[in-house]
């Protein structure tokens, strides 16, 4: 009979499938955005050699990268994240209210605010910086291609559109101002990628555009990655203080039995080692003390400001800048 | 019932094909209809009559109409090469035709871009040599879909013409007609349903395209942003509904532009006497 022995394959199947998860020790998911690739396939070893010396059990971390709006939004959808390593607040914020996995005061539960580590917003401008680019009104010139993602999609394009925004608004005096200016830099850019690494892809590879404005660890990757003198890294004097933070998510852990794990992960990330790593892949990191001297040095100094100093909150940012018709849908309404 | 029906198994056929299209077409989408109905009609209206979803949509279906004739024109071409004549490396191209087919619609997208982006090879020529943009334009998203269909429609006319008897265009030679009459009389309408359907396939993949056309689209506002990005936009905001709202605008326009090609295929069928 085919069918019975079509029947006996899938059973085959399906005991392989399964028995790898019996076989297999405990794993935890960090869920995380973009450009933090590199700096957790770096903290995923050291946290597996550091647990299995203190416990003696062997465990994996999977890794998932992507867009912070679709890996937020993969989360809510029910993606079983035990940890959640993302760009914004904001993002955390939707999750725990939306999916109800994680209490909404979960940014208390750890030390500095969630925030093991931040990064601000640079420039990446080539060779020489032909368009001579210094600072954020540079970007609004004529005749200057500015290469951002788009903030509905994007979280660290956000950061770009709000640092831009706040120093509009600082320049010239009223928000009315600041969007004009806002609406000047984004009438330079003739691209609008769905994520930042999609950005720098199209500025490192296609060659398109005289400036990136993107995230500084993803600015130092670009440039060490691509033959050296190619991109210079431009600090504008003043930039967004980009707040980055990490959460357990309680409901899946609880599922999963893996709580005591997700957090030492996360407890971890506070550790000399994991703040000596956060350093090493260019975030700052929140007790620099850790870090070896040589990597803090790259980090220039620059004035920084947060989203809640300027703006309030990210539920006001949302509502005021970024909902559907509120004001970066207006720039570009013809 | 059909009690007197000949064919044996009609009752198991009929089951499957019951719940296989209950289960992978009619549930996932009275689940996308529910989702629309969180929506007053105003809201629905409010978003439809949004001048960023409207200029997507004429962009959409404008780039994908546009592609799919293009295609179905040089489609046709190809096909006719590959039956009609024999060449080296013939059995090559056949293969290559397909690949849009297997090429994951992302890298295609990728590669695209590279290659007509304005530094890069096509596109620096044209660039150049006429001061037409592609990549990052609207023109970009007609090249990527004219990409993605061309398969459609080399596939769809290919067997069609390999089926057609050749004693008819004899026939029409030793009746007087010139190379030309015979072509126009003769083949093209014998062709031409095949030809149609390979459009309205072209068509119906290209309104939907997400991958291949988002590297190459540029993504700007009320220029160059499809509908399927927008939903996406849309799902990103968490705007469930309004996202539904637009993917069942799409699936109902694309089902009426469907239903007038399949009616205009019949239409030619009839005319030239193959129903």
């Amino acid at each position: 009979m085919k069918f019975t022995q079509a029947l006996k394959h899938l059973l085959f199947t399906l005991t392989l499938l399964l028995s790898g998860t019996v076989l297999a020790d405990r794993t935890i998911l960090n869920v995380s955005y973009d450009p933090t690739r590199e700096l957790y396939q770096d903290f995923n070893k050291e946290f597996i050699k550091y647990w299995k010396d203190k416990t003696g059990e062997d465990i994996g971390v999977q890794q998932s990268h992507g867009g912070g709006g679709k890996q937020t939004r993969a989360v809510i959808d029910g993606l079983e994240a035990d940890v959640v390593t993302l760009a914004l607040s904001y993002d955390i914020d939707q999750i725990a209210e939306r999916a109800r996995v994680l209490p909404t005061d979960w940014q208390s539960r750890l030390p500095n605010n969630s925030l093991p580590y931040t990064s601000t917003i640079v420039f990446l401008v080539r060779q020489g910086n032909p368009k001579g680019i210094k600072n954020w009104d540079d970007l609004a010139k004529e005749g200057v291609s500015v290469i951002t993602p788009n903030p509905k999609t994007s979280g660290g394009a956000r950061y770009n559109y709000l640092a831009a925004w706040a120093f509009g608004e600082k320049k010239y005096g009223s928000k009315d101002a600041a969007k004009e200016f806002v609406k000047k830099i984004y009438k330079n850019a003739p691209v609008l990628d769905s994520g930042a690494r999609g950005s720098t892809t199209t500025f490192t590879q296609r060659g398109i555009g005289d400036v990136l404005i993107t995230w500084e660890n993803e600015a130092f990757l670009a440039v060490n990655e691509e033959e050296a003198g190619k991109f210079e890294i431009v600090v504008p004097p003043v930039s967004i203080k980009a707040e980055t933070p990490v959460a357990v998510v309680d409901k899946v852990t609880k599922k999963n039995g893996n709580q005591d794990l997700a957090e030492a992960y996360l407890q971890y990330l506070y550790s000399p080692i994991g703040q000596k790593l956060a350093a090493k892949h260019y975030y700052r990191p929140y007790q620099p003390e850790h870090a070896n001297p040589e990597d803090l040095k790259r980090f220039p100094k620059l004035e920084l400001f947060t989203v809640n100093e300027k703006f309030g909150s990210w539920a006001q940012v949302q509502k005021e800048h970024f909902d559907d018709g509120a004001a970066f849908d207006q720039i570009y309404a013809p | 019932m059909p009690q007197s029906n000949i064919m044996p198994g009609f009752r198991p056929a009929i089951g499957f094909t019951l719940f296989y299209l209950a289960l992978i077409v009619l549930i996932p989408l009275s689940a996308m209809l529910l989702k629309t109905f969180q929506l007053s009609f105003d809201e629905y209206w409010a978003i439809l009559t949004d001048q960023r979803v409207q200029a997507s949509f004429r962009l959409s279906f404008g780039a994908s109409l546009i592609a799919a004739a293009v295609a179905a024109v040089f489609g046709f071409i190809i096909a006719w090469s590959l039956v009609r004549y024999t060449f080296p490396g013939k059995r090559l191209f056949d293969a290559l035709i397909d690949l849009p087919f297997a090429l994951p619609t992302a890298v295609a997208g990728i590669v695209l871009a590279a290659i007509y982006e304005p530094n890069g090879w096509i596109g620096k020529l044209v660039m150049d040599g006429t001061g037409v943009q592609i990549a990052y334009k609207p023109l970009g998203i007609v090249f990527a879909l004219i990409f993605i269909g061309l398969p459609f429609v080399v596939r769809t006319i290919e067997p069609v013409l390999q089926e057609f008897d050749t004693a008819m265009e004899e026939a029409a030679a030793s009746l007087g007609a010139t190379r030309l009459q015979a072509f126009v009389k003769v083949i093209l309408p014998n062709i031409l349903p095949a030809a149609i359907t390979g459009f309205a396939l072209a068509f119906a993949r290209g309104v939907g395209e997400y991958g291949s056309v988002i590297f190459i689209a540029g993504n700007m506002p009320y220029i160059s942003e499809i509908v399927p990005l927008l939903i996406i936009t849309k799902l990103e905001q968490y705007d469930y509904p309004g996202a539904t709202a637009i993917g069942l605008t799409m699936l109902i326009l694309s089902f009426l532009l469907l239903l007038l090609i399949n009616g205009l295929q019949w239409w030619v069928r009839r005319r030239s006497g193959q129903l």
